[in-house]
């Protein structure tokens, strides 16, 4: 079983967790992700691994509340215990090589650009961060975002905070003003990492995006993360997570996460009908 | 008694369809000494010769003529480590059965109801007696040994090894163990109790079992050496699915077999206390002629009201699924559209899958490895309306620890490459066995092969301390 050591509300909908997993924490790095089920009955999901302590042995991950599971992992406190927490899994985010990059997040999709940017600065390359979300109220690592990053720009599609617009409107900018990235990361909503990718294919940049579809095993085994890239099928948990955004097929991807969203929703609706009996397990 | 096979009762296929529970309810010991009669206890003892790990058939089911099921039960054991499980699992008509004398002019003998009798018969009595006569008294040794995966091949190298006196430790990336014999084989043909008891009778004799690490991820094969196991077992099995690469197989509706039995059996997707899902299935449509088929046509049928194909491309008698599994399918109402081929999937306006395009087949010469190729028939093609696919074609070996241990050699399929002998790898004190050496096969040969390596890392062992 494994721990939570900590938890701290980010928002109104993100939370983060720090989940005592030593082997886990030994290991992983940028890019790669866990997974986790919260009882014995729970799902199997993905979640990537956004921050690690090797020397005491823990792994954070931050998730936004957007479902059955996601909700009873909300649900659960410090010193509650996960029942399956396994990983790293995928391969890690390739950082070498780079002079300067660019790295886009999109909202809670920058819990997993933020250890990917620490990653990159950590090689000395010059880095610009476009972190962009909904309103001032769902913005989440500012800081962390602020101490990698050679320049941070905040976005938000209400202008509440930062500059208002399109984290592509941001990136358009920088690659017309300064230009010259060697390669752009993209993580986010699958919608946004098409925008970017559509942008940055435009003027040949290298562009690398994290996909994050619908998995059980993470290992290979069932096949439900497949994708298509440049026209070859994928596993995502195998093969990726990350892959060159000018070759994912983004369309079937949208289509692909909207797989079980009828069961998904009556599957949510009727968790959140337990919790206000208060029925529900809580998971310990 | 007489010439006369003894059926096992069976569950009446309406009613079965709307259970999990399992289909076949093995002999009564009256039965069972019947069955027993039957055997000739010939000289020649073909299905000894047929048996992959040279069960002493004949000598066990003597035993049962007199009533002895505890000899018959260590007279298995001697070769065997999962007999309930492979007495339900194994393809006897192509093994023991196959070459029982007895089916020369009439029925075989029923080898595997009578080994799964004698296996669930000591079963009652372990759970009855919580394992004491189980607890062996093991001479201790200091030597380490690490398996990789809680599958056939690993539960049988494990179990060979701990009663050699090592210290066994397993790793199971699921958080369930048992490998494919609980995310694959559904409850109505191995109910998931008869593999928690073997598992339950390793952890007496001293096996450690540790969920939810992937080696090759979490461990590496190296780190496993630096906590001092001195040989490893790779046992991870073939969970890689294979795609058949036509259009429209990334479709919302279509899974891999391994995807839809995982959803199925593993999370249970199919009771409502859990919250795994798995969608209404409708019609169904399952591509393959195999084992695995015939599981997932079944579970299908028993989650959907609607009807349930199998799409084969050759004829019923080039089937590879077991005997007793297409006699189920199809006295569940299965329909089989033999010596058919998809060449492609139809969407629905959103994007599940709707339609198969299909190709006529016709069967042709057989070819080296005596299997009787197809080609397609010119004019032949068909559509079936569908809203459910399950792709049963086979799968690959499990890449991930290959792919993070270059030093580990492996041949074309991506199976791992072993000495024919010793099973041992392309690295020292590393062994493996089973589908991730073959690609897919049945659990016996897993098990055999477990079990060889086991005796193999004991050698090895034994000659680097010596």
């Amino acid at each position: 079983m494994y721990e939570i050591l900590k938890k701290e509300k980010l928002n109104a909908t993100v939370t983060l967790m720090r989940i005592h997993a030593p082997l886990i924490a030994k290991k992983a790095k940028a890019g790669q992700f866990i997974i986790l089920q919260v009882e014995k009955n729970g799902e199997r999901i993905p979640l990537t691994v956004a921050d690690y302590n090797r020397n005491n042995g823990t792994v954070t991950v931050i998730f936004q509340v957007v479902g059955t599971t996601t909700k009873k992992l909300d649900m659960l406190e410090k010193g509650d215990k996960l029942y399956t927490f396994v990983g790293p899994l995928g391969n890690a985010t390739d950082i070498s090589n780079y002079k300067k990059a660019a790295i886009v997040g999109g909202g809670v999709g920058c819990a997993i650009a933020y250890p990917i940017a620490k990653a990159i600065k950590s090689t000395g390359a010059k880095l610009h961060s476009i972190i962009g979300f909904r309103n001032n109220d769902l913005v989440i690592l500012k800081d962390q975002f602020e101490d990698v990053s050679d320049e941070l720009f905040l976005v938000t599609d209400d202008g509440s905070t930062g500059t208002k617009g399109l984290v592509t409107d941001i990136l358009k900018k920088l690659i017309e003003n300064k230009g010259n990235y060697d390669v752009v990361f993209a993580v986010g909503p699958l919608m946004m990492m098409k925008c970017v990718s559509d942008l940055t294919k435009k003027y040949g940049i290298k562009t690398v995006v994290s996909m994050n579809p619908i998995m059980i095993d993470g290992t290979g085994m069932c096949g439900g993360c497949r994708l298509t890239v440049g026209g070859k099928m994928k596993f995502a948990c195998i093969d990726g997570p990350d892959f060159d955004g000018h070759k994912v097929d983004f369309d079937e991807a949208i289509k692909r996460g909207k797989m079980f969203s009828s069961e998904e929703r009556k599957s949510y609706e009727n968790t959140c009908n337990l919790l206000k009996e208060g029925n529900l397990s809580n998971g310990k | 008694m007489g010439n006369k096979r003894q059926d096992m009762s069976v569950e009446n296929a309406k009613s079965r369809v709307r259970s999990f529970s399992e289909v076949a309810k093995g002999f009564t010991l009256e039965q069972a000494k019947n069955e027993a009669d039957r055997c000739l206890n010939c000289k020649s003892k073909p299905c000894v010769k047929s048996c992959p790990v040279a069960v002493d058939i004949p000598t066990f089911i003597e035993k049962i003529k007199s009533g002895n099921i505890e000899d018959a039960y260590k007279i298995i054991s001697k070769s065997s480590l999962l007999p309930a499980i492979c007495g339900r699992v194994c393809p006897q008509e192509k093994q023991c059965e196959g070459s029982c004398i007895k089916g020369l002019r009439g029925e075989a003998v029923a080898i595997g109801a009578l080994e799964r009798f004698v296996a669930d018969f000591i079963a009652d009595i372990e759970t009855e007696n919580n394992f004491k006569n189980e607890t062996l008294k093991i001479k201790g040794k200091s030597h380490k040994v690490a398996v990789i995966g809680s599958g056939p091949a690993g539960l049988s190298c494990a179990g060979e090894l701990i009663k050699d006196g090592y210290k066994v430790t397993v790793y199971e990336a699921l958080q369930v163990l048992g490998g494919v014999l609980v995310y694959g084989i559904p409850e109505f043909r191995l109910p998931k109790k008869i593999v928690d008891h073997e598992i339950n009778k390793l952890e007496q004799l001293g096996v450690n079992f540790e969920t939810n690490v992937v080696i090759g991820k979490t461990l590496s094969i190296e780190e496993l050496f630096d906590m001092r196991f001195e040989a490893v077992f790779i046992g991870s099995g073939a969970g890689l699915p294979k795609f058949m690469g036509i259009e429209g197989e990334n479709l919302n509706g279509v899974y891999s077999a391994n995807e839809f039995l995982t959803r199925v059996n593993l999370m249970n997707a199919y009771k409502n206390e859990t919250d795994t899902p798995i969608g209404k299935l409708g019609k169904v449509a399952v591509i393959g002629g195999g084992n695995v088929a015939m599981d997932a046509a079944r579970v299908a049928k028993r989650l959907t009201e609607d009807d349930v194909f199998i799409i084969y491309r050759r004829s019923g008698k080039e089937l590879p699924a077991r005997l007793e599994e297409v006699e189920h399918a199809k006295e569940e109402g299965i329909i089989f559209k033999f010596l058919s081929n998809p060449k492609r999937f139809f969407p629905s306006e959103d994007f599940r899958v709707k339609k198969i395009e299909c190709a006529g087949m016709e069967l042709l010469a057989e070819d080296s490895s005596g299997r009787r190729k197809v080609q397609e028939k010119q004019n032949s093609r068909f559509y079936l309306d569908v809203d459910t696919v399950i792709m049963a074609i086979g799968t690959s070996p499990n890449p991930i620890i290959a792919s993070s241990c270059k030093a580990l050699r492996l041949n074309e399929q991506g199976g791992i490459l072993v000495d024919d002998q010793t099973l041992m790898t392309s690295i020292d004190g590393v062994f493996a066995g089973g589908d991730a050496v073959s690609g897919t096969a049945t659990v016996i040969l897993a098990m055999g092969a477990g079990k060889r390596a086991a005796k193999a890392m004991s050698n090895y062992i034994e000659s680097r301390n010596s």
